[in-house]
């Protein structure tokens, strides 16, 4: 059989402001009870209530929940990358947090 | 595979920038939604998920075809929760794009004018049951082969989206398998049309590997970037070499006068599949891309009076709850 | 009639229902109008296909004459099926696959609920089990009805032609005849006398939400619960869910 060269890859993609479809609502899932709820992923729906029943489908079709939550994306406030530094990087500076900083003789039994 | 063909470039932006994009990559570390990324990463991917999830979707039409015709009702339900799964796929990778910047709609716009593609495979028709069979064993294992490494892909919702995946569809192949089992022990004509399906979706399977490496369009970025994780013949290599044993059990023959064993590689020589029949398949003109896209056409437009319905009706209700406060 | 008979006929009215149902929901899969409901949808063939197997098996075990589920599914021939006519008609649109979903839901429903208090064990067993899958579908079909009804001018429009052209075949999922009576009198159903009420109390409420009038429908279609007349929409459905057992007789799949 023959080979060619010939190739056309996919079109360009841009991201694009615009058409949007139905709100996008994210999942939580707890899967059993006496864990929290996870993040599972997301889905469309008209509606918070709708957005329930979906979340039944699509994210529990393998036994997976016993509770959901859905919530509206967009009412989501998400820290921002940028600041990443000042959230974060304190805390790593306080080691004696961590039970690990404290260096306790095998003698003194459970501590 | 299900996302073929996209070629990626460098990024002309702050090289300073992207050598610590491509720092954190190298690290291991997961790129997020709000993180910095050459717009060129940015673009790549929103093809690469945005052609993956198009082809989970398109590729419930060639499987969905012989829902109402199972011949058990086992046979039956374990088809149609297979193809629902690929409808909740696409759905996954339609989400994980979206944190892109692109919508859900805008994508399948741009795979309804013909902007966006799909995997070629889905544009062959599945003529008897033992295509079932064939797709699931086939296809199902061409594409785990491609997935279960893009578990590990560089952009965080694409490679939990992958990994959802990869455990749904663990079950996916071995149906397929099944299937052919069942028809190999079977009658004369269940053979029949088992190596039959064989024959029509051998080549076919080793085109969604892509072209040839050396003929491949442009992926050293995306292999840099994480977003590709193993080379067009590598995959294939490694499929024929899993596949060809199988086929045996099953006492198929697999259509190819040269394949052989060499010791020395500890890999089979395979006959490449005809190039000039993939690209045509992939510019639209393969056996069933017309019938493909009409159905997927039918489906947004039809469906539109239900959308616009339930949104209209959200609205109100929202409108009556925040009088009523 | 015997009571055997008669319990074989109710248990394939049962299975029939919900394969014939079952096999029209499952044309949807891969046309829906989003990918969530696309899902939803074959949750539902899937429930409806999981529940014919059942009543099925059980069916093939009081008639025993060695027929399993499998051969009762894709064996019998049309005059032999025992499903209402409202499941046998086609999709049509989006609107009239949901009303179909939800008239025969809401029925549903009932009918598990009093089936669920069988004095045959295994019809109680069952029908508890498959009361909750009903529950379900007719929590999401009752919510789409209201949705699609209160909608747009369009979708108003379509939801009230999908009610119009359905509801001559609701009539029939109440008729009773010897059958019922037969099975009625050994326990294995104790249908209460006012099924009809607590079906349109549902109906009537849900349809006002949607905005939809009941038509006055003096007439109903009946002939396919009694199998003395389906319509022709059946033979087509079995070309396509019998055809391989019938071009391979005897193969295993």
């Amino acid at each position: 059989m023959t080979t060619t060269t010939a190739r056309k890859p996919d079109e360009t993609v841009e991201p694009q402001q615009g058409k949007v479809g139905a709100p996008l609502f994210e999942v939580f899932i707890r899967s059993q009870n006496g864990l929290n709820h996870r993040h599972v992923g997301s889905l469309q729906a008209p509606d918070a209530k709708t957005a329930l029943l979906n979340a039944r489908d699509v994210y529990t079709r393998r036994n997976e929940g016993a509770s959901i939550w859905v919530v509206e994306s967009s009412k989501i406030t998400a820290s921002s990358p940028s600041e990443k530094g000042p959230l974060y990087d304190p805390s790593t500076s306080k080691i004696y947090r961590h039970p690990t900083f404290y260096c306790i003789p095998d003698d003194a039994g459970a501590i | 595979m299900y996302a073929q063909m996209i070629a990626s470039q460098a990024s002309d932006e702050d090289p300073k920038r992207l050598a610590a994009f491509q720092k954190r990559i190298d690290a291991g570390e997961k790129i997020e939604p709000k993180d910095w990324m050459p717009s060129e990463y940015r673009k790549t991917l929103i093809r690469q998920i945005g052609q993956h999830a198009h082809s989970e979707i398109v590729g419930q039409l060639p499987e969905g075809n012989w829902i109402t015709r199972a011949p058990t009702l086992e046979r039956k339900a374990i088809l149609l929760a297979k193809v629902q799964d690929e409808a909740g796929h696409g759905l996954y990778l339609y989400c994980a794009a979206e944190t892109l910047g692109i919508s859900r709609d805008q994508l399948t716009e741009m795979l309804l004018d013909g902007r966006m593609k799909y995997s070629s495979i889905f544009n062959y028709p599945t003529l008897t049951w033992a295509d079932i069979g064939a797709i699931g064993w086939l296809v199902d294992g061409a594409a785990i082969m491609n997935q279960v490494p893009l578990q590990r892909t560089s952009f965080g919702p694409y490679a939990r989206a992958m990994i959802r995946i990869c455990k749904e569809e663990s079950f996916h192949q071995r149906q397929g398998f099944d299937i052919m089992m069942k028809m190999c022990n079977g009658s004369k004509e269940q053979k029949t049309m088992a190596q039959n399906a064989l024959d029509r979706f051998w080549y076919p399977s080793l085109m969604m590997f892509g072209p040839s490496d050396s003929d491949s369009i442009h992926s050293e970025q995306s292999m840099a970037w994480k977003i590709k994780m193993n080379s067009n013949d590598e995959l294939r290599q490694k499929f024929v070499d899993q596949t060809v044993p199988q086929a045996n059990l099953l006492r198929l023959t697999v259509p190819d006068p040269n394949l052989k064993w060499k010791d020395k590689r500890k890999g089979y020589d395979f006959t490449m599949p005809d190039w000039d029949e993939f690209l045509a398949v992939i510019n639209g003109n393969g056996p069933c891309n017309a019938d493909r896209l009409s159905a997927r056409k039918k489906a947004w437009t039809e469906g539109q009076w239900v959308r616009d319905g339930l949104q209209a009706h959200a609205k109100k209700n929202a409108n009556i709850m925040i009088a009523a406060e | 009639m015997d009571y055997q008979s008669a319990y074989f006929e109710f248990l394939c009215r049962l299975g029939d229902n919900a394969l014939i149902l079952g096999h029209r929901i499952s044309e949807w899969c891969g046309h829906g109008p989003t990918l969530e409901e696309d899902i939803a949808l074959a949750n539902i063939a899937l429930d409806l296909i999981g529940e014919a197997t059942v009543w099925l098996e059980l069916a093939a075990g009081v008639e025993n004459k060695r027929r399993t589920a499998n051969d009762l599914a894709m064996l019998r021939d049309a005059w032999e099926f025992r499903n209402v006519l409202l499941v046998e008609q086609p999709n049509g649109d989006f609107g009239q696959t949901i009303m179909r979903q939800y008239l025969f839901d809401a029925w549903h429903v009932l009918v598990l609920t009093a089936l669920a208090e069988s004095r045959e064990l295994p019809v109680a067993a069952a029908a508890a089990k498959i009361k909750k899958e009903a529950q379900y579908h007719l929590l999401r079909s009752r919510n789409t009805v209201i949705g699609l009804g209160d909608g747009t001018p369009e979708s108003h429009r379509r939801m009230q032609a999908a009610l119009d052209w359905s509801y001559p075949y609701v009539g029939e999922l109440f008729e009773r005849d010897e059958i019922d009576h037969t099975v009625e009198q050994k326990g294995v159903v104790n249908q209460s006398a006012n099924l009809w009420d607590h079906y349109y109390e549902e109906i009537s409420s849900t349809l006002q939400r949607a905005t939809l009038q009941i038509p006055a429908a003096p007439h109903s279609h009946s002939g396919g619960k009694n199998g003395q007349q389906h319509s022709e929409h059946l033979g087509h459905i079995l070309t396509q869910l019998q055809w391989l057992q019938r071009a391979y007789p005897g193969a295993q799949w």
